[in-house]
């Protein structure tokens, strides 16, 4: 198990000077940032400047090289729109992404196993069907549509919910809906299709032959097969919430790491914006390191390999 | 062994309702086991062996599976008349039953003892012993080396032979009056295989089960068999002591299928050895069903089905030339 998890560590490591080196040299590759960022009636002292303000006047690689020491010590670099330092940015709006996405996971779990389970124990049956139609409703609506017709509905026409901004717990209600609406068509169809992949199988034709009540076949001997490609697939589902935050927090002016993000690409904060990019990176690595451990307990094949 | 029969299937139907038609795969069984008897059930793939076995347990494998007629006695009591939880009460304490792959029929997120504790824990231990030491008991009487440890270990960590004799264990959990052991050794290696058939003739003289041992394999017959069924196409076509079957074969099929046993045991391939097809069993003859097949086909043959008709002690067949 300590190995497993140290391996994990050391993929973990790798890949994140992989991502690294990619948001840099993407960065730069779309163009001299100085450009991007000057107003377009600069002059060349203004331009000259700024490169020296920035630490831009070596090559490329040379850039490349005092970024990752400066990284390594934790230095990510400065805000340019904010003249702080992008990761003290990132922590202060962390507190606020992490407060939205518990209950849009708990919804979408709460949602898609139960909705999961069932539409496979009934195949065809009302609430197959239902659940087939959130799903096609939930894949195809882009969420930032779905918000603003929720802050259409009940904000403008209603008035029943703040539309923007945290505060009280109501202000939680519309993007939790968003976000975990976001999440809960993937969750549900995989569920019910491993669901429907394991009442099929043998152990489960055995644990029927033992005398094994239908509902310990559901509950205990299918759902933790189940999960296992859940889990599986839960990296996929991770790039899904860091878009659907995005988008979801810039909709309802939600100061986290989404609104962050796009306010860096929209304000041409491109130090901001790498350090977002990598500070993200990190993040779901460790959600992902978790799942793994998660996994290996779920599934005992992991554990001795 | 003239005792009265423990499972008794009367005129069985089992048939599939698709959109294309009607697939009769169980059309008119009936044999009866005995207890303490081995009857072997053999017949060529697709001949209706394993839904059979899973119509005695209605377990049957979709929605568009139904058992439409029939009987299935077990101590003289109807299962097909059972509720629901009556039936759970049946399976697993009364009638188990041995699945063809070792390797997918253990659950691969439970415990080796996990697993067995579920069929245990159906029937208290009147020695009052706790479910741990029932479940080491188990394992030994199945010869599974070193229990103790085995059973905190997963499915992963068997070898097949090892797995299937889990299985085994699971199945005896319950003394169950009735073991159907479905081609339990197709999947073994060839060495393990006979090992495996004398643990289970060893564990049901010990228990004194009935066996319905379903298989391809004639050679397997002659082993552990004291009667055999032979099937095609849905039905019985002969039964009889293993000896009498051996030695004096009526219906030109089992004819055949003991012509195709080779010398040398290897696998089902030698099944194949007669010619042709059985029929659809969407669109089945209204007379003899091997009559395609049959070098003694006669007009008559095709015509009307043969009942089945006493030819010796204890021994029945279905074709004309025997009537
Ligand atoms: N899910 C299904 N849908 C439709 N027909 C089926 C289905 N399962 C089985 N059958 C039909 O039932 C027939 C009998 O199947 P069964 O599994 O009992 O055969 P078997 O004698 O056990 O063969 P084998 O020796 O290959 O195990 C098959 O020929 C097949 O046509
Ligand atoms: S009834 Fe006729 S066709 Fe059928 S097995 Fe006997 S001889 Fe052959
Ligand atoms: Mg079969």
């Amino acid at each position: 198990m300590q190995r497993y998890i140290l391996q994990r560590l050391v993929q973990g490591v790798i890949l994140l000077v992989v991502v690294t080196s990619v948001v840099f040299f993407i960065g730069r590759m779309t163009g001299n940032p100085v450009d991007m960022m000057l107003p377009e009636d600069a002059t060349e002292e203004d331009r000259q400047d700024m490169i020296e303000r920035l630490e831009l006047d070596g090559s490329v690689m040379d850039q490349f090289g005092v970024f990752i020491v400066d990284a390594v010590q934790g230095d990510l670099g400065t805000s340019i729109r904010y003249r702080q330092p992008a990761t003290d940015i990132f922590f202060s709006r962390l507190p606020n992404t992490l407060a939205m996405i518990p209950p849009a996971m708990i919804l979408a779990i709460a949602m898609a196993i139960p909705l999961g389970i069932l539409s496979a124990l009934r195949r065809g049956g009302i609430i197959d069907r239902i659940s087939a139609t959130i799903a096609v409703l939930g894949i195809s609506t882009p969420n930032f549509w779905l918000g603003i017709v929720l802050i259409y509905l009940f904000s403008v026409t209603w008035g029943w919910l703040p539309s923007s901004r945290m505060g009280g717990p109501l202000n939680y209600i519309m993007p939790t809906v968003t976000l975990g609406t976001f999440l809960v068509a993937g969750f549900m169809r995989l569920i019910r299709s491993s669901m429907l992949e394991t009442l099929d199988s043998e152990f489960v034709k055995l644990a029927r032959i033992k005398g094994v009540s239908e509902t310990a076949i559901v509950w205990k001997h299918c759902l933790r097969n189940a999960l296992i490609p859940v889990l599986s697939l839960w990296g996929v589902f991770m790039g899904g919430l860091v878009t659907g935050a995005i988008v979801t927090e810039t909709v309802f002016a939600w100061p986290g790491i989404g609104r962050l993000t796009y306010e860096a690409v929209i304000f041409r904060d491109y130090p901001l914006l790498q350090a977002v990019i990598i500070m993200d990176a990190i993040f779901i690595l460790f959600i992902n390191l978790l799942v793994d451990i998660l996994y290996a307990y779920v599934d005992p094949r992991i554990r001795f390999e | 062994m003239d005792s009265a029969p423990v499972l008794e299937v009367r005129n069985l139907h089992t048939h599939f309702f698709l959109r294309r038609g009607v697939v009769k795969a169980v059309d008119g069984v009936t044999f009866s086991l005995k207890r303490g008897e081995v009857l072997g059930l053999v017949g060529e793939s697709g001949c209706g062996k394993s839904l059979t076995a899973l119509s005695i347990l209605r377990l049957l494998p979709q929605e568009a599976a139904r058992t439409v007629e029939g009987q299935v006695l077990l101590d003289g009591e109807d299962l097909l008349a059972k509720s629901a939880g009556e039936m759970r009460e049946v399976r697993g304490q009364r009638i188990a039953m041995i699945l063809q792959d070792p390797q997918t029929s253990l659950n691969p997120v439970f415990s080796i003892g996990n697993q067995l504790h579920e069929a245990l824990a159906r029937r208290p231990d009147e020695r009052g012993r706790s479910l741990r030491e029932r479940a080491v008991d188990v394992l030994r009487q199945v010869r599974l080396a070193a229990p103790e440890q085995r059973i905190g270990q997963y499915p992963h960590e068997l070898s097949g032979g090892m797995k299937q004799r889990v299985v085994g264990a699971i199945a005896i959990s319950c003394a169950p009056e009735v073991m159907i052991a479905d081609e339990p050794t197709t999947a073994l290696d060839v060495t393990i295989q006979l090992q495996y058939l004398n643990l289970l003739k060893e564990l049901q003289t010990s228990l004194g089960m009935g066996i319905l041992f379903i298989t391809h394999d004639f050679g397997v017959v002659a082993r552990m068999c004291d009667r055999v069924a032979v099937m095609y196409a849905g039905r019985i076509v002969e039964t009889g002591p293993v000896r009498e079957i051996f030695d004096n074969p009526v219906h030109p099929y089992t004819q055949a299928l003991i012509a195709s046993v080779p010398k040398l045991r290897d696998t089902a391939e030698r099944l194949r050895a007669i010619e042709g097809q059985p029929p659809a069993l969407s669109d089945l003859p209204v007379g003899c069903r091997f009559a395609d097949r049959c070098p003694h086909a006669e007009p008559r043959c095709l015509e009307k089905y043969p009942e089945a008709v006493s030819v010796g002690e204890n021994h029945t067949a279905s074709c004309w030339l025997a009537a």
